[in-house]
């Protein structure tokens, strides 16, 4: 079929210079418009960051118009909802200290191992088979993890340490330790592979075995990446909630004993969070001030992690 | 004494070559502790929860008995919840993608920008939820609800999309982009025609991991304020309400609600064993649904690698 015949309208002339100026500067315009919309998109993240530090620093700051930051620092107490209030934070930094502490006992050795195995042992086809089933490891929502800690690492850490109560610590810990291996090992396994294949086997030429080559030479040299894999364990476990609300047994407790039950910054949050408080009350106030301890402690490290990357990076 | 020699030196190989094995050993045992986590965790869920993994269970509110308690409201919530933070985050994070990749100048306002996307990525999540109940809850108004839920959960994965999006933008040759500029495209036709389409099963990728990220987030959907007992649905739209009135084509996301992890946490918080089951029961659906979304992404990821021939 003929298109001509069918149109009732001539072809076009061809557009006066001004009219395709002038098309030219609307494309250019909407161009900019697109432009503007995509940077804005970008720059939500900008905004996100300064909503949680303007979110968190404002209602902080009227907590410590009512409690003194040296009472907050040095007070062995957090009762912050019964008639005689204390608001130590030590008593929830505590049980955050204690609980990455056994988390990590867990998560830094056998991550590095895997880490180590994966990338100098093991052959494509397990790596390539390994690798996928340690993201959906690292994939199982929190929730689930601390039914298991409740439910079956507790009874049978039980049958071990007989006196262990039904919330601790220690069956938290554990927990979150093998939710973190994922992201250690995986890290540490990148940095691990980007160290040159010459110092392997410069290694190897000189009669080193596998393991020797491994730890005497692939480990030192990928070191600030292994630093930077621990680092980001340290900040998932201070920052892991779920696990600890369920089973470490949301008591506030000053202890350094991984066999008792304690609350942790995260857990005390979701706890008063549950309770419904009044938005403005002095029990509101605390979990933000909470909450900023936390991103405080994270940001250390996070600062601590970049410094690692960047002192020990090697030069090959 | 060359003998001698020979055989020390075989016995030293012998000794390295043990203890490469031992250590392989040791490296395949660690893994297997983490192999067998995950099954163990499934495994235990499905058979304390077999029993009530039937119909009535995902059709059934949630109940002060045990035995007829369900997940109704907690999967619909869910899936609302998921369906407004999809909305939410993939359009952005598509959108800061593309402007980072493509059209951002090198300069100090793109490098705040980067280094705040990788500080997020590393925020505790229980801090987007007091993110979310200082600004949506109460600043914005938007009360308890699905819709705050969902904004928190998209600023939450938002990272997530961004660098998924910035690789697979990456993994484009220049020659599109030069094709498509050489016949007349704009910038943004280019990207529109070409480079997102093309990016599309990258982006997806990063889409699915950070929705089954969120689906199985608790603490900042508790921060918000939650119900951990609910026993209606969001109005449909269109339908009537109680009061006498129509529910709105929007009515659903300003309404209370709860999700599958706060309703485990529920079951799993209450003295009575009875709940355990269900507990189990609501894990291995909300395990079955992660780890599914989960498979999905690293399955697209590998055909990707395998196809791509540019």
């Amino acid at each position: 079929m003929n298109s001509y015949a069918m149109s009732a309208t001539p072809v076009p002339d061809t557009p006066t210079v001004s009219a395709r100026l002038a098309r030219n500067a609307m494309r250019h315009a909407s161009e900019r418009v697109i432009e503007a919309l995509l940077f804005a998109a970008a720059a939500v993240s900008v905004l996100t960051t300064l909503g949680i530090v303007y979110v968190l620093v404002s209602e902080s700051v009227l907590f410590f118009q009512k409690v003194g930051i040296v009472d907050f620092l040095t007070d062995t107490q957090w009762t912050p909802l019964f008639d005689d209030a204390h608001f130590g934070i030590m008593v929830l930094v505590s049980g955050t200290v204690v609980s990455s502490a056994v988390a990590l006992a867990v998560a830094i050795p056998m991550g590095t191992v895997i880490a180590i195995y994966l990338s100098e042992f093991a052959g494509p086809r397990v790596r390539e088979l390994a690798k996928p089933i340690l993201e959906l490891l690292g994939g199982i929502p929190t929730i689930v993890f601390g039914y298991f800690a409740l439910l079956i690492v507790t009874p049978l850490l039980q049958k071990i340490f007989p006196e262990l109560p039904g919330f601790s610590l220690l069956s938290a810990g554990l927990v979150m330790g093998v939710m973190i291996v994922p992201y250690v090992a995986s890290l540490s396994e990148d940095a691990m592979r980007a160290v040159p294949m010459s110092l392997r086997e410069g290694s190897y030429a000189m009669g080193a075995t596998r393991l020797h080559t491994a730890l005497h030479v692939v480990v030192p040299a990928a070191f600030s990446g292994l630093a930077a894999s621990y680092i980001l364990g340290v900040s998932r476990a201070v920052g892991e909630t779920m696990i600890l609300a369920v089973a470490a047994g949301m008591q506030p407790n000053l202890t350094w004993n991984p066999m008792e039950p304690a609350a942790t910054i995260t857990s005390y949050i979701v706890q008063v969070a549950l309770g419904d408080l009044p938005h403005g009350s002095i029990g509101y106030q605390t979990i933000f001030a909470a909450g900023l301890t936390l991103l405080l402690i994270t940001l250390l490290f996070n600062i601590l992690g970049q410094w690692l990357r960047r002192k020990f990076r090697e030069n090959y | 004494m060359q003998a001698q020699n020979t055989q020390r030196i075989r016995a030293l190989i012998a000794r390295g070559k043990l203890k490469d094995t031992l250590f392989a050993a040791l490296g395949v045992i660690c893994l297997g502790i983490g192999l067998l986590v995950i099954f163990a965790l499934v495994a235990d869920m499905a058979m304390k929860g077999f029993e009530r993994l039937n119909l009535d269970f995902f059709t059934n509110f949630a109940s002060r008995r045990a035995t007829q308690a369900g997940i109704l409201s907690a999967w619909v919530g869910s899936l609302l919840v998921m369906l407004v933070t999809a909305l939410t985050a993939v359009p952005l994070g598509v959108a800061a993608g593309l402007y980072l990749e493509e059209y951002a100048k090198r300069n100090w306002i793109t490098e705040i920008i980067e280094i705040n996307i990788t500080n997020l990525a590393a925020v505790p999540s229980i801090v987007y939820g007091l993110l979310a109940l200082g600004i949506f809850v109460y600043t914005f108004g938007f009360g308890q609800s699905i819709l705050s839920a969902g904004l928190t959960l998209a600023l939450l994965i938002l990272p997530i999309v961004i660098v998924a999006t910035r690789e697979a933008i990456r993994a484009i040759p220049a020659m599109i982009r030069e094709g498509s500029m050489a016949v007349g495209a704009t910038r943004w036709q280019t990207c529109r025609y070409h480079i997102v389409p093309y990016a599309m099963p990258g982006i997806l990728t990063g889409v699915i991991i950070g929705l089954a990220r969120a689906i199985g987030e608790t603490a900042p959907i508790i921060t918000i304020g939650a119900l951990t007992f609910i026993a209606f649905l969001p109005p449909v739209p269109f339908s009537a309400l109680p009061d006498g009135g129509t529910a709105g084509l929007f009515d659903w996301v300003m309404s209370p609600f709860t999700v599958m992890p706060i309703q485990i946490f529920n079951w799993t918080s209450r003295p009575d064993p009875a709940f355990e089951v269900n507990a189990a029961a609501a894990g291995f659906v909300l395990m079955a649904m992660v780890l599914t979304m989960n498979a999905v992404a690293i399955w697209l990821r590998y055909k990707l690698r395998k196809n791509i021939k540019w």
